[in-house]
């Protein structure tokens, strides 16, 4: 693979995608230590969100340790360099939410929904644009469909007003060659100035294998985390990116020292658990399924005795979709009813 | 002299055709008139197939018979933006009209909640809230009428063949709407709504989660049998509505996990969603009927 030369920008996704890890407790203190030090080593965006995006506070996917607007207001004061970027699902966040969030100073709106649905982003992605805000359309969960029913959701979100479309890997399900067919369709068919970027999970072990092939095939914007803290197995791991692309001659801006300093000083010693590729973390990648449910699965297997595998691969038999937490422990009941245990 | 009340549905597309044969079936709602706006619509064919009267022109082509036909119902499924003149036009003619649009100018109506408070006051103007309200807030009240609930939150996910271009526009107004009403009917002290949209093939019945916090610790007891006669209430006119896990219990935490199975009269089986809203709608109305024939109270007279 020769890629050299090709600039990308790196958008770290520990203090968002994080969030689930940290089941939403980072602490305020924590969020600005590891963005002001992502901000030194020259990351160019950082993602600073609940889990679930703007308004994701609820029993349901959990409550932050703080609202979305104590997380802005301490972090973005705080950046040199550095802009912040707010996600936000339709169905759980309003367009209020992203008012809030581009009066606190967020620069760029990421706003998701599952792959076949971007229809529904149509008011959000609207007034992102109309604010001059870099607005990216975000189609998640993208292993579930074609190439070209990816590229036609891409082309709505792109006539809402969005300027960048990711593809984003949500259950880790893909390998490199999926990846390479998605961007590569969606890079020659978008409009030339419509950045095209990857999201990509770790579940399967190919985090960094396929963020190479989407730069390959044309993405320009990479999704990571630093020491991987995002969902499931992590997100791709941003340190070891980072000096995967110095080695291939690709231009991040980053500096590989720092970040690297990053992980192990301020990320590592902040994790609940390590973030690794563990059964589960397998299952979801291996199973499709969505990689949120991780922490709620092991949840309910704790809970009520059945395995989080079980009711991880049940769930992607079921065709579920971000978002759908609810299922877990409600499938956890049904399984448990009929084994008898409760 | 019949019993039953006269009525006209606005809009003929799914949710007034189905609207449209449960109503044939009520022994206390007789459909007259059919109202659209496109002369060849699928649905006034439909509807004057089936011995309707129709309008082509709109309310404004009913407006000159609602007299000599004794209308005295309307349901309005077409949207909020028409909703207004509609609901202006026939209420001045003594119409109570049925708001199935997310427009809400009358009070929100979820009918084992506070259907029967509506009738007795005669509102002339009651809105359905949204299809996850429908499918929700009874279970925020029966939890709400044991103990006080500070904080209800529903989760309602829908098959993607079942919510059309209108809910996909602004689906922001249905988390709006929704959340409001789990407070002013569920009456949680602070409502929440999340809508998550599924197309798996075959596509999904529609699922529903409702979490409620208490504010002092919950009841179990009262809580699970008030649950359980809510849900009840709500099979009289949604015979599909099913409780599948719970109550589950987890501090003040109170966990509901809900399916909603339509009756598949036009709809298909798993747009419970729709099918909700359309029960309720024309539940609605039969309560205001029921209370008429029953002298509890007068219809505007005539």
């Amino acid at each position: 693979m020769d890629i050299k030369g090709k600039n990308v920008t790196l958008h770290d996704m520990s203090l968002r995608d994080g969030m689930h890890a940290k089941r939403h407790m980072i602490s305020l203190d924590e969020m600005v230590n590891i963005a002001t030090g992502l901000d030194e080593a020259g990351m160019p965006l950082i993602e600073v969100t609940h889990g679930d995006g703007l308004g994701g506070s609820s029993l349901n996917y959990g409550f932050p340790a703080h609202s979305d607007e104590e997380y802005l207001s301490a972090v973005i004061p705080k950046m040199k360099n550095a802009r912040v970027s707010a996600l936000l699902l339709p169905g759980i966040g309003t367009v209020d939410h992203l008012k809030m969030a581009k009066d606190l100073g967020v620069s760029t709106i990421r706003v998701a929904t599952h792959c076949t649905e971007a229809d529904v982003s149509e008011q959000h992605i609207g007034m992102a644009a109309k604010m001059e805000m870099d607005t990216v359309g975000f189609l998640m969960m993208a292993h579930m469909v074609s190439p070209e029913k990816i590229l036609e959701q891409a082309r709505l979100m792109e006539s809402y007003g969005a300027n960048c479309i990711y593809c984003t890997d949500s259950a880790g399900y893909m390998l490199p060659d999926e990846v390479t067919e998605k961007i590569g369709l969606l890079r020659s068919e978008l409009n030339a100035n419509t950045e095209v970027g990857f999201h990509g999970h770790h579940n399967m072990g190919m985090a960094i294998a396929n963020s190479l092939a989407a730069i390959d095939a044309g993405a320009r914007r990479i999704d990571g985390s630093v020491a991987g803290l995002g969902a499931g197995a992590g997100n791709t791991p941003l340190e070891v990116f980072v000096a995967v692309l110095d080695r291939m001659g690709v231009n991040s801006g980053v500096d590989l020292y720092k970040i690297m300093d990053v992980a192990e000083d301020r990320v590592v010693p902040m994790m609940d658990q390590p973030i690794r590729v563990d059964r589960d973390a397998l299952t979801l990648g291996y199973a499709g399924v969505y990689s949120s449910f991780l922490l709620f699965a092991k949840r309910a297997e704790a809970k009520y005795g059945i395995q989080a595998r079980d009711l991880l691969v049940e769930l992607g038999r079921r065709g579920t979709v971000g978002g759908q937490e609810d299922m877990i422990e409600d499938l956890a009941l049904t399984m448990a009813k009929e084994k008898g245990l409760i | 002299m019949s019993k039953k009340l006269k009525a006209a549905i606005i809009g003929p597309g799914n949710i007034g055709t189905d609207l449209l044969m449960k109503m044939q079936r009520s022994e206390w709602i007789e459909p007259v008139w059919m109202v659209g706006i496109d002369p060849e619509s699928e649905g006034l064919k439909r509807a004057r197939e089936m011995g309707l009267k129709v309008s082509t022109t709109g309310v404004d082509g009913l407006v000159p018979h609602v007299l000599e036909d004794d209308i005295r119902v309307a349901f309005d499924a077409t949207s909020a933006y028409v909703h207004a003149e509609n609901s202006r036009k026939l209420n001045e003619l003594g119409v109570i009209m049925v708001d199935l649009t997310p427009a809400a100018i009358g009070p929100f109506c979820v009918p084992p909640v506070n259907l029967k408070a509506h009738a007795e006051k005669v509102e002339m103007n009651v809105n359905m809230v949204t299809c996850g309200g429908q499918a929700t807030i009874p279970m925020v009240a029966a939890v709400s009428r044991v103990q006080p609930v500070e904080y209800g939150e529903i989760v309602a996910t829908v098959s993607s063949r079942s919510i059309g271009p209108g809910t996909r526009q602004n689906i922001d107004e249905f988390t709006r709407t929704t959340a409001g009403a789990v407070e002013q009917v569920g009456g949680a002290r602070k409502g929440k709504a999340i809508i998550i949209v599924n197309p798996a093939e075959p596509p999904l019945m529609m699922r529903d989660t409702i979490h409620c916090l208490t504010e002092s610790e919950p009841d179990q007891a009262a809580i699970t049998r008030s649950v359980h006669d809510m849900v009840k209430e709500v099979q009289k006119y949604v015979p599909g509505y099913k409780l599948v896990n719970g109550p589950v219990f987890d501090g003040n935490k109170v966990s509901v996990f809900m399916e909603v199975e339509g009756l598949g009269d036009f709809l298909p089986k798993y747009a419970g969603n729709l099918d909700i809203m359309t029960a309720a709608g024309l539940r609605t109305a039969e309560m205001f009927a029921e209370e008429a024939a029953n002298g509890v109270i007068e219809l505007p007279s005539r």
